[in-house]
């Protein structure tokens, strides 16, 4: 049994949708079930998710693919991987463009802490419960999220140096 | 007391800005702050075609681009679902081991000579330029490669390259033995580096750690053994693990792991299936711009036999070469140069895959798929909405979770400690920011 099947078995009515595309499994679940999915994949033993190797969002916003506009605009990405079973797994959650925000992992993987900045930079999602949510690549006085698509990609900004 | 290490200071090569809290000589906290080389690398893929993102990738782990190169071409290849010949494949692993060999040099001397071994720094820096001449003469350039192709490879190896390589090797031994004696019985080094900055393996998982810095702690996980890419499953190679997660077993691990490249690189080069013998004897050889006139007043007869002389950093993308080391898909892969100067049918294969709005289109779909970067798991995750630029390109960069978890590695420890662990954690600002 893959491990999207043992989730999907545990948490069907979690689960929006699940792909396999080129041998990468992926499972698109609400974004209330985030933590108890988690936990579950973390501390089950035949699943054994030590990893959580990536953590990033993508911007939906204007996308022209094969799936209609979408209900959500943003979606988090976690992708997770067991050392011991050595097999990996991607968890999507859908984030709505009016309350960008979805729960911390920090506290079950502390690789979680700095990815999660990263996606407040980038995207402005919250993480609800982080430590420490500040921006980690660009500097405080940034105006805007550099990664979100209606951000213009030839848009200048005074730099600042860093403040004390 | 607080004290401000970096953005630009001496110590830390790369810009990174450390804020201690100091008692004393000892450190009690430190904020680990980055971003000062970032350069929007993900932003910008999303605006150009997937075969111009190579540019970029040269530029994340700037110490060895061509694993990034190998890297992104792989996921690009996982999307579009479509393999490569197996001499393409031979080379990309020599490419990317010898690269690593180039990372751990550059690791390893940078560390020595901020501990004050000077002359080791030298020894390596002189070991990577004989390496670094091997990687010019194949791609044309020393760090700007962009060697690696969607489908394929830019250029063939030179000719003779196996037997340069192979005095090279031992010429890179010679400077690893050197090396070996000079430190690894150093009692200035080995006291500078046992027990400091030291990480236990849970701590590394939790932080997901991969590369040399989780095997110095007794993880032996390493992609191209776990998950094996290319052709790495039918080569024979060890994967050096340390014990105490410290920074002398950083070193032992990268030291150990640049003799299991070097074996890597000797087997690649016995099993490598023979490329271009064929010799076109009816066929010519002119230049390049004679064979585009001819062929724009209709002088055809006879082209498709000839063969171009190319520009040095064109060189081995002739026809006589291109198949082997080219994928069989004329949608993904640009023709061979004669084809591109010598007739029509060939101009509009390359216009069709190099013209905004045309390209390679993957389906709709998003992958991620990982390498062994010599920091660690180099993954790119890529989301295509079908058209010719990706919708979103993400770096996993594995130099990133190593800088979270410095404060770690650093707090405990004397202020003096920070430079060899800095070190060891060999930090390269290009992937680190993007």
């Amino acid at each position: 049994m893959t491990p999207l099947q043992r989730v999907q078995e545990q948490f069907s009515a979690q689960i929006i949708e699940t792909q396999a595309f080129r041998g990468d499994e992926t499972a698109i679940i609400r974004p209330v079930a985030l933590r108890t999915i988690a936990k579950f994949l973390k501390e089950t033993p035949e699943l054994d998710f030590n990893f959580l190797m990536d953590l990033t969002a993508v911007d939906y916003l204007f996308y022209t693919g094969a799936r209609a506009l979408k209900e959500f605009r943003f979606e988090v990405v976690y992708h997770f991987f067991s050392l011991k079973h050595n097999h990996r797994v991607r968890i999507k959650v859908p984030v709505d463009e009016k309350s960008p925000e979805v729960e911390t992992l920090c506290d079950l993987w502390a690789s979680a802490n700095w990815y999660e900045r990263e996606v407040w930079d980038m995207f402005g999602i919250r993480f609800k419960g982080h430590p420490d949510l500040k921006r980690i690549l660009m500097y405080e006085e940034f105006q805007g999220h550099a990664l979100r698509k209606d951000y213009p990609v030839n848009k200048r900004q005074p730099l600042i140096g860093p403040v004390n | 007391m607080l004290l401000n290490v970096g953005p630009s200071h001496p110590a830390m090569h790369g810009v990174i800005r450390l804020i201690m809290e100091l008692d004393g000589e000892k450190i009690t906290g430190v904020d680990v702050e980055i971003g000062y080389l970032h350069r929007a690398f993900e932003k910008m893929c999303e605006t150009m075609m997937y075969a111009q993102c190579f540019p970029y990738t040269d530029r994340l782990n700037y110490v060895s681009p061509l694993i990034n190169n190998v890297g992104f071409a792989l996921s690009v290849e996982k999307l579009l679902g479509i393999d490569i010949p197996l001499r393409a494949q031979y080379i990309r692993v020599i490419m990317s081991e010898i690269s690593r060999v180039t990372d751990h040099l550059t690791c390893i001397g940078a560390t020595a000579m901020e501990l004050g071994a000077m002359s080791v720094f030298l020894y390596m820096m002189k070991a990577r330029e004989f390496l670094y001449e091997l990687v010019e003469e194949i791609t044309g350039a020393r760090l700007t490669v962009s060697y690696v192709r969607i489908g394929g490879l830019k250029a063939d190896l030179t000719e003779g390259f196996a037997d340069r390589a192979f005095k090279k090797i031992a010429d890179v031994r010679k400077v690893l033995i050197e090396v070996d004696e000079l430190l690894t019985r150093n009692r200035i080094f080995v006291d500078r580096m046992k027990d400091v900055g030291k990480i236990s393996a849970e701590d590394a998982i939790a932080q997901g750690i991969t590369g040399p810095f989780l095997r110095s702690t007794g993880v032996a996980y390493d992609v191209r053994k776990a998950s094996p890419y290319l052709i790495y499953d039918r080569l024979d190679f060890e994967i050096p693990v340390g014990s105490q997660g410290d920074n002398l077993d950083r070193y032992f691990v990268r030291m150990a792991e640049m003799e299991q490249s070097l074996r890597i690189i000797e087997q690649c080069f016995q099993q490598i299936p023979d490329g271009p013998v064929a010799v076109n004897l009816t066929g010519c050889v002119i230049p390049a711009s004679q064979m585009v006139d001819s062929a724009k007043m209709g002088q055809t007869e006879g082209l498709i036999e000839d063969e171009v002389t190319l520009d040095p950093t064109l060189q081995g993308s002739t026809r006589k070469y291109h198949d082997a080391i080219n994928a069989d898909k004329k949608d993904v892969v640009l023709p061979a140069k004669e084809d591109t100067y010598g007739n029509i049918e060939g101009l509009m294969n390359h216009f069709k895959l190099v013209m905004h709005g045309h390209g390679i289109h993957p389906p709709v779909g998003e992958v991620y798929s990982f390498v062994e970067g010599a920091n660690g798991e180099l993954g790119f995750y890529i989301v295509s909405d079908g058209s010719d630029r990706p919708w979103r390109v993400r770096v996993h960069p594995p130099c990133f979770p190593i800088m979270a978890a410095l404060p770690k590695c650093l707090i405990g420890g004397m202020m003096a400690d920070l430079v060899p662990t800095f070190g060891s954690v060999n930090m390269i600002a290009g992937e680190l920011d993007r």
